[in-house]
């Protein structure tokens, strides 16, 4: 175990955990009447507070961004190539938080806390839950960590849009935004995987209508297979042959349905790993936060209108193989950007990473963050 | 970085920005100009540029810079929506000529467009000996040049009479200094000021 002596890395992260007492009003009507933040933070906030950076995740990873823990040496954080000292996002000059979301498995308040009301868990009664309820919650936490205005805020993919929100939820508190593996909305065939995986999981015998937490069952049938779907997404098809081409498992074809092809083996890990630790409510929420994003539609579908109130200097990043949320969809933002005479520059990286891309540490795109986190004033 | 450093055809052109103008630098590379244009004339701009490192070298130096082909236009750009264009030795790299030369036109009250001139002496020399050119502004093998489309001063002229482009400027240059006297022998490099009809 190498870590600990690793100069580049932010050393043992402590997951810490805020608490709000305020009521959260969320787009969907529903009210949270108190909720908890898990969040890390790596670096120092300087005394002008001016050198604060929010990570913003994805779908399936926490606010452990960076680092591991002290009791688990092995748990990297999920962006810990670009976050430590001398990384592309330098903690030696930057505060960098990482910040879970509500609704989410990993600490924050979500479907498995209890709902006060009841003294059990929220289960299927926990609301629906918005990109622009994150950012909400997230400006809680900023005050509570006492930062007016962010150097910058980060994500790819949810992680994008939610970036992309901060700008135009609260455009004073961001001065750079990076945008990276994004999409201003999701396409239908997006919506149409979502809903698939959704699907999956409500029709496992054992999510019991989201109820299942005190039945002592976990709808992992549906996981697994949301899961699948999910990574058929992620990657591109020619990073999948190139990771699996038609390997064969055993060498010869079984003519029977055990795992015969490398593919296989992968989705059908990829699953079960995922099954064991995620929460399929915490999944189905995130998948319709994913759907309902959609900046322009109080402005009648113009992207340009809806950004108009945004404030940050923008840098977006797409993959060429990404075809989840392909370089057309990050196009859509530049121009509309540009339409409000906003600061941007955008990279298409030819990545073959797909979706996943944004996860890797390809030299262009490490570079060129470390070069615009390094242009940016404390 | 001062203008005396930049590339002749690119002081040149530095020295037709208006101050405060809405740049667009078509093929920017590094971002020199753009930076120069920001930071001596207060001019903002994007550059457009394809290469990768010459993308990263854009984000160094604090330029903005979009990584997008300009041979599929300018989409990103509404009309009219920056006073100057420029594509500085760039032109003779596009494969749809006549098609981005309109695109510049429509998001661009005035055009910047910069060349190596074929009719250079030495070209006709080398092209007269059975060869195909190759110079300081030329500086590619037949077989590895970026360039597919080359022409003369008196060719772009041609071309912009067609696009009912107006020549509103010309300078013609070699090793830096201008050319008046048979500019479309003499001089290895051109630069033109255009707008629309």
């Amino acid at each position: 175990m190498n870590a600990p002596h690793d100069p580049s890395s932010v050393g043992a992260a402590v997951a810490q955990k805020a608490q709000f007492s305020e009521p959260l009003r969320l787009k969907g009507g529903a009210t949270l009447p108190a909720f908890e933040i898990a969040y890390e933070t790596y670096g120092e906030l300087n005394a002008a507070r001016t050198n604060a950076v929010l990570v913003c995740h994805a779908l399936n990873a926490s606010h452990h961004v960076a680092g591991y823990y002290a009791d688990q040496p092995d748990n990297l954080g999920w962006w810990d190539n670009l976050v430590g000292p001398g990384k592309p996002l330098d903690t030696r000059r930057f505060f960098v938080v990482g910040s879970n979301y509500i609704g989410s498995c990993f600490g924050s308040t979500g479907p498995a806390s209890v709902n006060p009301a009841t003294g059990k868990p929220w289960g299927a009664d926990f609301p629906v839950v918005t990109v622009e309820d994150w950012v909400e919650a997230q400006a809680r936490l900023a005050d509570h960590l006492g930062i007016e205005r962010f150097a910058a805020v980060i994500g790819g993919s949810l992680g994008a849009m939610q970036a992309l929100q901060w700008t135009l939820s609260y455009p004073e508190r961001i001065r750079h935004s990076i945008v990276i593996a994004a999409a201003a909305r999701l396409t239908p065939q997006n919506i149409a995987f979502n809903e698939v995986a959704r699907q999956a999981i409500m029709t496992d015998p054992d999510f019991h209508g989201g109820h299942y937490y005190d039945k002592g069952v976990v709808p992992v049938r549906g996981l697994r297979i949301a899961r699948m779907i999910g990574h058929i997404t992620y990657l591109s098809g020619e990073a999948m042959a190139e990771k699996f081409g038609r390997l064969l498992r055993r060498g010869t074809p079984g003519f029977d349905f055990d795992i015969d092809f490398e593919v296989e083996s992968y989705l059908r890990y990829q699953g079960d790993k995922f099954s064991s630790y995620f929460d399929a409510n915490t999944y189905l929420r995130i998948t319709k936060a994913l759907d309902y994003f959609d900046p322009a539609a109080d402005y009648g579908g113009n992207l340009s209108a809806a950004l108009a109130r945004a404030k940050a200097a923008f840098l977006l990043v797409s993959f060429k193989s990404d075809w989840r949320f392909p370089p057309p969809r990050s196009r859509e933002l530049v121009r509309a950007l540009l339409d409000n005479r906003r600061i941007v520059s955008y990279l298409e990286i030819d990545a073959p990473g797909g979706h996943d891309a944004f996860l890797l540490e390809d030299p262009r795109y490490h570079k060129a963050l470390a070069a615009y986190f390094g242009n940016i004033e404390l | 970085m001062r203008a005396a450093h930049l590339r002749p055809d690119l002081a040149a052109i530095a020295q037709w920005v208006a101050p405060q103008a809405r740049v667009l630098d078509l093929g920017c590379g590094d971002g020199s100009l753009l930076r120069t244009l920001w930071q001596e004339r207060q001019a903002p701009g994007y550059g457009v540029e394809i290469d990768d490192a010459a993308v990263l070298d854009c984000v160094d130096n604090d330029v903005n810079v979009l990584q997008v082909d300009l041979e599929s236009g300018l989409s990103l750009f509404g009309d009219h929506t920056f006073d100057c264009v420029i594509l500085s030795e760039t032109l003779q790299t596009i494969h749809r000529t006549e098609f981005l030369m309109r695109e510049m036109l429509r998001v661009g009250r005035e055009v910047i467009v910069s060349f190596p001139n074929f009719g250079h002496w030495s070209a006709r020399l080398q092209v007269l000996a059975g060869r195909m050119p190759v110079s300081q502004t030329l500086p590619y093998e037949w077989y590895e040049t970026p360039n597919v489309h080359h022409c003369t001063t008196v060719d772009f002229e041609d071309l912009c009479r067609r696009l009912h482009v107006r020549i509103r400027e010309r300078l013609v240059l070699h090793e830096g200094k201008p050319v008046t006297w048979l500019p479309n022998l003499l001089g290895s490099v051109a630069v033109y000021r255009c707008t629309a009809g």
